[in-house]
């Protein structure tokens, strides 16, 4: 397990590192000079340069990926551009709301996805399997911002129960602020609960059709023991490791959703940034959004490593 | 084969829903009820009724020959996407496959992996920040999350077919492996390929739609469905009605790309059908 471990660990690194050469890389092609542009085009050739200093940009490449990389380790993610504030406050400012919305998200998408692939699984063909298998196939297909829209639509304007967006803050109180997040967080986890239903049932139905269950019920357990005890147990395999790659995609496809609440989370700064050409932030943004994804993946091949023991061995 | 294709009701439903975007997209080229490009103030926001079966927007365009255009914009990205995925995936797929536990397999694999951690989305924000929104770079952005995915399915349906005697008998008959990757791998791997191919299909049918959505993708004054739902969005308290027609137009496209490709795989795959997913 440990050499496993290990391995894993020394994917994750070069993942890392090939990852942020690669953002770094491409940001750095890009034509024209932050200093100029920050100082708008009547700036003397002096004050350009020495922002340039300040900025840190006067050195070779090498040192400024160098200084980037060791910084982030560090958490510090540098100085924004346009707002000439540490971009780590930046990014910490709106996780609070960006992290949380992806987190509700991702439990409501599983509270609804478990219960409802089980009773599709185990009652196969009957009506509430048909109703998951037609629900899902909408829930696959329909755009969740378009959907975020329809919400808006009728709980918000129609109905009144819900504000159409924006964000009281977390000062405001656990209750208004999980409120402000709880439309949002349907839009997301409809597609995400609907392949995860799936998943859910597809496994199961494998798991179900397997030898060990019909020795199970053999030596006398019910059909509901033998589900409970044996069944859903290697069914949940396939399923959390599907949990664990929404979770990262929660986190980026949160960026669209936060437009349609106007959220101030990640979203709304990465979309600033582009605009204002603020590319060390785009820069930081889509590393954290890279590493969440790339550590998910890393938890996932540990978690099945620990859930199944041939895969340490054999591993493509 | 197109009788048992057409047997599949999942198929059949897809394949219209489909037709029927398609036909208006190519329609659209010839002819629009009205035209899209022009603004026509005093029929702006009209609520659905003959003669503008879906309304107008704010600027009075019709509603209905902006969802025809749009979907000849909606379907052109994703299929270039799809085609970027293929030409690039499946060759290295059956690359890896031939040469598996090498070094290359090793580097393609781990290649694919690190794409794998960039989102589309993600993509796109790069793309976008360093060169500028446009449709080009939404078809970029959504091609090269493709790669990964058909450079899979191609590698794990080829990986199993090597084993095969036929391959053997191939190989002891001095084809070189490449060869047998093109002549005997490729033509195996192909239901895969094509079931693979509707869901990215759909899939990019869908990013796309976000990524015009947030600004990211087809620029005015090109129509899209993902643009008409922003546009629609600050207008959605007096008129609902402009937010819904672009979105079903996703919605009935997507579905039916998904049908389409679920009745693939039940017809290529029987044993499937025993536990669909």
């Amino acid at each position: 397990m440990f050499r496993y471990i290990l391995k894993r660990l020394q994917a994750l690194v070069i993942s890392l590192i090939i990852a942020s050469l690669v953002i770094f890389a491409a940001v750095e092609i890009v034509p024209g000079d932050p200093a100029s542009f920050m100082l708008g085009i009547n700036a003397q050739e002096d004050t350009i340069l020495a922002l340039r200093e300040q900025l840190g940009l006067n050195v070779s490449l090498w040192e400024r990926y160098f200084t980037w990389v060791t910084g982030m380790v560090q958490g510090d993610f540098g100085t924004s551009y346009t707002y000439r504030t540490p971009v780590s406050d930046m990014i910490a400012e709106r996780m609070v709301i960006s992290l949380p919305l992806a987190l509700y998200a991702l439990t409501m998408s599983t509270l609804i996805a478990f219960p409802a692939g089980i009773i599709a699984a185990t009652r196969r063909g009957s009506v509430a399997d048909v109703s998951v298998m037609g629900v899902t196939q909408l829930g696959v297909a329909i755009p969740n911002f378009w959907f975020a829209m329809l919400m808006v639509v009728v709980f918000a304007i129609n109905l009144g129960w819900f504000s159409a967006g924006g964000f009281p803050g977390w000062d405001a109180g656990f209750f208004a602020a999980m409120k402000a997040l709880t439309l949002p967080a349907i839009a997301l986890a409809l597609p995400q609960a609907s392949i995860l239903a799936r998943v859910m049932r597809s496994s199961l139905l494998d798991t179900l059709s397997e030898d060990y269950i019909r020795t199970a019920r053999a030596k006398g357990l019910t059909r509901r023991q033998a589900l409970w005890r044996h069944a859903l147990r290697n069914a949940l395999i396939p399923v959390l490791t599907i949990i664990g790659l929404q979770f990262a995609f929660l986190l980026a496809g949160g960026i669209i959703i936060e437009k349609v609440f106007f959220l101030p989370g990640l979203g709304q700064l990465i979309f600033q940034a582009i605009t204002q050409r603020d590319l060390i932030v785009v820069e930081s943004v889509v590393m954290l959004l890279v590493f969440a994804v790339i550590l998910v993946n890393f938890a996932v091949d540990l978690a099945y490593g620990l859930a199944d023991p041939r895969l340490r061995r054999a591993r493509t | 084969m197109i009788r048992t294709l057409l047997q599949s009701r999942n198929f059949t439903l897809g394949l219209i829903l489909i037709l029927i975007f398609a036909l208006a997209a190519l329609i659209s080229f010839a002819w629009t009820p009205y035209a899209i490009d022009g603004v026509d103030i005093p029929n702006k926001l009209r609520t659905p009724a003959w003669p503008y079966v879906l309304g107008t927007d704010q600027y009075g365009r019709d509603v209905l020959s902006m969802i025809m255009v749009g979907a000849r914009v909606s379907i052109a990205v994703a299929l270039v996407a799809v085609g970027i995925g293929m030409v690039i995936g499946v060759p290295l797929g059956l690359a890896a496959a031939a040469k598996k536990g090498s070094f290359w397999d090793e580097v393609i694999m781990r290649g694919n992996d690190l794409v794998f951690a960039f989102p589309s989305l993600v993509i796109a924000i790069l793309i976008t920040a360093i060169f500028g929104a446009s449709a080009v770079n939404a078809i970029i952005a959504i091609g090269i999350f493709n790669i990964p995915v058909f450079a899979r399915i191609t590698r794990g349906g080829a990986l199993s077919l090597w084993e095969r005697d036929y391959i053997l008998a191939a190989r002891v008959a001095g084809k070189t492996p490449t060869r047998i990757s093109v002549e005997h791998i490729l033509p195996n791997v192909m239901n895969l390929l094509i079931v693979q191919g509707t869901i990215q299909f759909s899939l990019g049918i869908l990013a796309e739609a976000g990524l015009s959505f947030v600004g990211l993708g087809v620029q005015p004054p090109m129509p899209s469905w993902g643009r008409m739902l922003a546009e629609s969005q600050t207008l959605i308290y007096s008129t609902p009605t402009l937010a819904l027609f672009p979105g079903l137009a996703i919605l009935f496209t997507v579905l039916g790309l998904n049908l389409m490709g679920d009745g693939l795989r039940d017809i290529f795959d029987p044993k499937v059908r025993k536990a669909r997913t």
